[in-house]
């Protein structure tokens, strides 16, 4: 395979894993947020917020692989010539945010679940609620980070 | 993932838990002045419809049925919660098999929001037709059929059919994927167990008895337990003391109504840490086991209430709260 294959593919992992990973989080948070909502629809936007925590890594993965697919020319202009070695490059970058963006959105969404629990019972307790979710997101970042940095300086 | 599919129904009960009285709730109830002010307070808190009639059996009833309308709502595959209704549905076959025998009737004694009701289980018994019942009550429906017809010994039936319901409830626990419902089961049929040993001793019941009675399980060594019972009171509470019922022992010391509440607390005890389980069946079956338990204290508190008990007579017979 050429190097261009390499680098499309390290870009679609990127969008295809994290992207999986946001949609499994978003959509097992969602069930609990609608459960929420059928008793109690004045938690409506506490737990919506909740809901979507999930959803972050799936941009993630797109911004990179925006990154990456701009890097080779394939948005806006012709693909670039890439030898067999820098799209491999350009693939093992991308693999931070596509492994790790899977599975965090999935962690992430199983605490979005049990932290909606805690705002169908505590309301008043949102503020902390909220931050167990938000603490998974943290990996995600350092994930998205290291692939930014690593798909950044690939010399093409 | 199997554990994901009830995500959306756990949610809606943690936000119904809200609602479960609480030992604050409860204490509110006790503090009324008589049945009707209670009844006025419930009615306040939710309970019944607005075209239930005020009184507390049409009150109870109503809220019973709102729990298997919920569940039922919430769950597609309800074999998960035929466990919970082993118990009534084995009392409607001992019911049914007295009834038949000696031609006596009462509509009224027989639970209809199970399997089989009263009505279809009066005409299985009638027509001996026990092919028709579930594989786990077709023997010991038999057998106590043709017992009581021969030797007219209700309580000789009455414990065939306990013993049988025990055995099923522990089958179902072994055989469920559910830990939840290992759980109940063990500790329903190692409860009935110590409650028989008890019940035994203080009738002076044989070896004989409490084997045919008592149903085997994994938290209790039945021999020895037998063998305390026969020995007294004493040797029962230390056996206990010995296992993880020893509350049963400090209970059995206080009195028997301390007793018997410590014996409805070991379920409440066991299901408790559902209340942080986001996922799987579990909350869905501690929330049934809950408002069963709460409905059965409020039964406590308005029956107390009505022959005018003294306030800790009742609060002695108060069942601990889920939440």
């Amino acid at each position: 395979m050429s190097g261009i294959v390499w680098a499309l593919l390290g870009a679609a992992s990127a969008v295809i894993l994290a992207g999986m990973g946001s949609a499994y989080g978003v959509g097992v948070a969602g069930q609990a947020a609608a459960g929420v909502v059928t008793e109690d629809p004045s938690k409506f936007a506490k737990v919506l917020i909740m809901q979507l925590l999930p959803g972050t890594q799936g941009i993630y993965g797109l911004l990179v692989a925006f990154i990456a697919l701009s890097k080779v020319g394939l948005l806006g202009g012709g693909a670039l010539d890439l030898s067999l070695e820098t799209g491999l490059l350009i693939f093992v970058a991308c693999l931070p945010i596509a492994i790790v963006g899977l599975v965090s959105a999935i962690h992430q969404g199983r605490t979005s679940v049990a932290s909606i629990g805690i705002v169908a019972k505590k309301p008043e307790q949102f503020g902390k609620a909220m931050l167990f979710p938000a603490m998974v997101e943290t990996y995600a970042i350092l994930a998205l980070l290291i692939s930014i940095l690593a798909v950044s300086s690939i010399q093409v | 993932m199997a554990d994901k599919k009830y995500t959306y129904a756990v949610a809606r009960i943690r936000s119904l838990e809200v609602s479960l009285f609480n030992q604050a709730v409860i204490e509110q109830l006790l503090a009324c002045k008589d049945e009707k002010q209670c009844l006025q307070f419930l009615a306040e808190k939710g309970w019944g419809d607005t075209d239930t009639p005020m009184n507390a059996d049409a009150i109870l009833t109503r809220e019973r049925e709102k729990i298997w309308e919920l569940i039922e709502s919430l769950v597609d595959d309800m074999s998960v919660f035929d466990v919970l209704s082993y118990q009534n549905l084995f009392h409607n076959l001992k019911a049914a098999i007295k009834e038949t025998a000696t031609e006596e009737k009462n509509p009224n004694i027989f639970f209809n929001d199970c399997a089989i009701d009263g009505k279809e289980m009066l005409d299985i018994v009638a027509n001996k037709d026990f092919g028709r019942l579930p594989e786990n009550m077709r023997q010991a429906a038999q057998e106590a059929y043709e017992t009581f017809l021969h030797t007219r010994d209700g309580q000789m039936c009455d414990i065939m059919i306990d013993r049988a319901a025990l055995e099923a409830i522990y089958e179902a626990g072994r055989k469920a994927k559910d830990d939840i419902i290992r759980q109940y089961a063990e500790s329903t049929v190692a409860v009935a167990d110590i409650k028989i040993a008890v019940r035994s001793q203080k009738t002076a019941k044989s070896m004989e008895f409490m084997r045919k009675a008592m149903a085997g399980c994994d938290t209790l060594n039945l021999e020895q337990l037998i063998h305390a019972t026969l020995s007294g009171m004493d040797a029962i509470m230390d056996y206990l003391a010995g296992t993880r019922y020893a509350g049963g022992a400090e209970a059995l010391a206080e009195s028997p109504s301390a007793f018997e509440r410590w014996c409805d607390n070991q379920i409440i005890e066991t299901i408790k840490p559902q209340l942080t389980n986001p996922f799987t069946v579990g909350p869905l079956v501690a929330y049934v086991l809950a408002r069963e338990n709460e409905i059965k204290t409020v039964r406590i508190i308005l029956t107390g209430k009505r022959s005018d008990l003294p306030e800790e007579a009742i609060r002695e017979r108060v069942r601990e709260m889920y939440v």
